[in-house]
């Protein structure tokens, strides 16, 4: 069976009532600590987040979050294992250097979303603002909307899935990660290519798609990579560093 | 630099007159297109790029040898060597964190990653450390095992590339170091050639095995200070706020960068001098960017002051510390400790003439080698070559560290009691004055001999 973001709670058959963070009330230190003590299977909801920064950050069990509102910067930073839901927009720096779990992101996302992120699922519902995946390292990235400029700057490894349209220099020295966009490119960074889209590559998008709840159709899409020519400092390649 | 292969070949094959002979012959070489400059412009045009190289300036600038010290006499009291207490210690990072450092000597090893250093290297380097309980520090390129398990005090570094950084590791260091830039090249970004570029080094930065690797120069996910202060927020929110963070600034303009780490919330602040090593770097970017730790020492220390935070965040100054006098001279200006890292090396045995011959083939000799982008070191340190590697033992390796830290203690401390001072950190501006002029503005002592401090107390003397 194949799972989604939506169907598999991070804290399977949680027993216990979620804790409960009213924001106005209680302060993100206050919240940090408790999800840092989890354990695993317990879950938390956040009231009135009002863009507050370092929302959910350090995760490091199987855990459920659900953030009501708006999250600031690095809501879910460096999250591992844990799953979290903010049903509003996040701002920058989403998930930065997650590790594993899922965030899934309902509205929008600001700069930098899942910047350097080394595995697990990063779902925006909306769209991403600039340097969506930058320095990515092996994260899964799913955006339904459009992405800002200079996305997926030097990313290394993992895919970014796009459903909308591009922005200037996408994939400006990438490295071994795979980019994914529907719609339009505004323009493609120094050693960014279009590349064929093989049935490896359409199997991985349509799970992909799969996992983050969607039904666009893999065909629709292509794919984009590193050309590989600026691997190795070469002197009749200087004009593009 | 390496001599390019052709014209070295040639140089080599026909006997040249000594030194003191070309002057004698009436040869008159010119300061400005010197040989050095000379070699400089053929290799350019032959190889059609620019010098990579480590090690920091070579040029000469104002320093630490231009300072001296007012030894206690009639007005001061001296303290008896051996026998009167001439304390060490220091507390990094009590601002904030629940959990600061106490390390017995204020020499700490700077941060130089594996990948540029071999896994020996860093070992020897934690072992050193950790036998005079000083702390080490990661690079580019992420924490080893070999490393944290050697080191007492491991200090994380948490860089643009970001290469290997994870949560566990953060939960594993003694403090986090958030690093703007370095003294040999303010404003750039890092680079590893690809002949560094081994399957573990790969495998530690998710990258292919033999690409060169370049590592960005500015922090993905923030800029400015307004951010910097939401980021270190971030790192002690995951870290339950145990963990002093420092941020690392490459000197140039040091008042307001220091004035800035301090407001966004930095427990201590590493200004790194232009003299600091690198691994890898342009040679026109080592060479003409930055300015000397001499000039941004007082720079940082007045920023401090104005914000009532001397001492409360500790400064940490490196670039160009070789001897215990250094260490106090340093701290006599204002800095609660220092870093070292080009000296580590050479304590290792970087550049020691035992290796002359290797050297040679190599196209340099002891005393000069300073491409360490290349992986072949004789030494066994700046290589993730096997066979080189193994020519470090870490265990002596660590000795020799931890002799050579012992002695840039035990100097400092000689220089403190002659000035009358029960610990390193009652050091202070008074105790100097200066030889030169230069130095005296850019230390912000007296020329020796005469209250003049220039650009401070007016002209006269
Ligand atoms: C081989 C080598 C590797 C280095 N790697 C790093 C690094 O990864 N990150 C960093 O912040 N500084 C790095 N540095 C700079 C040192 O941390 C430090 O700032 C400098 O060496 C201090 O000056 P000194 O060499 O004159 O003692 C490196 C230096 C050397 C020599």
């Amino acid at each position: 069976m194949t799972t989604t973001i939506e169907s598999i709670p991070a804290a399977s058959a949680a027993a216990t009532a979620p804790q409960v963070y009213d924001l106005k009330l209680d302060d993100v230190r206050t919240l940090n600590k408790a999800i840092h003590q989890a354990t695993g299977g317990e879950s938390f909801v956040v009231e009135h987040p009002g863009g507050k920064h370092s929302l959910a950050v350090g995760i490091n069990a199987e855990i459920d979050v659900d953030i009501n509102g708006h999250a600031g910067y690095y809501a879910a930073g460096m999250n591992q294992h844990g799953r979290i839901t903010i049903h509003g927009n996040a701002g920058v720096g989403v998930a930065e250097n997650m590790m594993s779990g899922t965030v899934h992101v309902k509205g929008d996302a600001s700069q930098s979303a899942g910047a350097t992120a080394h595995g697990g699922l990063l779902v925006i519902g909306g769209n991403a603002s600039a340097r969506c995946g930058i320095s990515m390292k092996g994260v899964d990235i799913v955006v339904g909307g459009n992405i800002g400029h200079m996305s997926a700057f030097m990313a290394q490894a993992g895919r970014l899935v796009v459903c909308g349209d591009a922005g200037e220099a996408l994939g400006d020295s990438i490295y071994e990660a795979r980019i994914y966009v529907k719609g339009s490119v505004a323009s493609l960074g120094a050693d960014c290519i279009a590349k064929e889209m093989r049935p490896v590559h359409l199997a991985e998008l349509a799970e992909l798609l799969q996992a983050a709840g969607r039904d666009d159709d893999p065909a629709d899409f292509t794919r984009y990579g590193s050309a590989r020519t600026l691997y190795n400092f070469h002197v009749d390649n200087s004009s593009a560093y | 630099m390496t001599l390019t292969a052709p014209d070295h070949a040639l140089a080599a094959s026909v006997p040249s007159p000594a030194a003191s002979n070309l002057a004698e012959l009436g040869l008159r070489e010119s300061a400005t297109f010197d040989r050095a400059t000379i070699a400089d412009i053929q290799r350019a045009a032959e190889t059609g790029i620019y010098d990579i190289r480590g090690w920091g300036a070579k040029r000469k600038v104002p320093h630490f040898d231009d300072l001296l010290f007012l030894g206690a006499s009639m007005s001061r009291y001296p303290l008896e060597g051996y026998r009167e207490k001439c304390g060490t210690d220091v507390v990094l990072g009590d601002r904030y964190a629940s959990k600061p450092l106490h390390l017995e000597t204020p020499v700490t090893i700077a941060g130089m990653s594996f990948g540029a250093l071999s896994a020996n290297a860093k070992e020897a380097l934690g072992r050193g450390a950790s036998a005079v309980g000083t702390s080490t520090t990661t690079g580019d390129g992420g924490m080893t095992p070999e490393e944290r398990g050697q080191s007492k005090h491991l200090v994380y570094q948490y860089l643009p590339s970001r290469y290997g950084m994870n949560p566990d590791d953060l939960r594993k260091a003694d403090a986090i170091e958030v690093v703007l830039g370095q003294g040999a090249k303010p404003g750039g970004g890092g680079m590893l050639l690809g002949q560094k570029i081994t399957e573990r080094v790969a495998g530690m930065r998710t990258l292919p095995i033999g690409i060169d690797q370049r590592s960005a120069c500015r922090h993905p996910d923030w800029t400015g200070p307004d951010d910097l202060e939401i980021k270190i927020a971030e790192l002690r929110e995951i870290t339950d706020w145990e963990k002093p963070i420092y941020v690392k600034i490459g000197a140039s303009r040091p008042y307001y960068d220091t004035a800035l780490a301090v407001k966004s919330g930095a427990d201590v602040v590493v200004l790194d001098g232009m003299q600091g090593g690198t691994a890898a770097t342009q040679q026109v970017f080592i060479e003409n960017v930055g300015i000397p730790t001499l000039a941004a020492i007082p720079q940082a220390v007045q920023a401090l002051q104005e914000l009532g935070m001397h001492r409360k965040v500790q400064l940490i100054v490196s670039g160009g510390i070789r001897t215990g006098a250094d260490v106090a001279k340093a701290m006599a200006l204002g800095a609660d400790a220092v870093a070292i890292g080009t000296a580590a090396l050479i304590a290792l045995g970087d550049n020691s003439p035992r290796y002359a011959a290797e050297y040679a083939r190599l196209g340099s000799a002891a005393g000069f080698y300073d491409d360490f982008q290349d992986g072949r070191d004789p030494a066994g340190i700046s290589t993730q070559d096997p066979e080189l590697s193994a020519r470090l033992d870490p265990v002596t390796g660590g000795r020799r560290i931890a002799n050579y830290l012992r002695v840039l203690t035990m100097e400092a401390q000689t220089i403190a009691r002659a000035c009358g001072k029960a610990h390193l950190h009652n050091l202070e501006p008074e105790d100097l004055v200066a030889l030169t002029i230069e130095s005296a503005a850019m230390a912000r002592v007296p020329l020796a001999g005469t209250s003049w401090i220039p650009g401070v107390t007016g002209t006269g003397f």
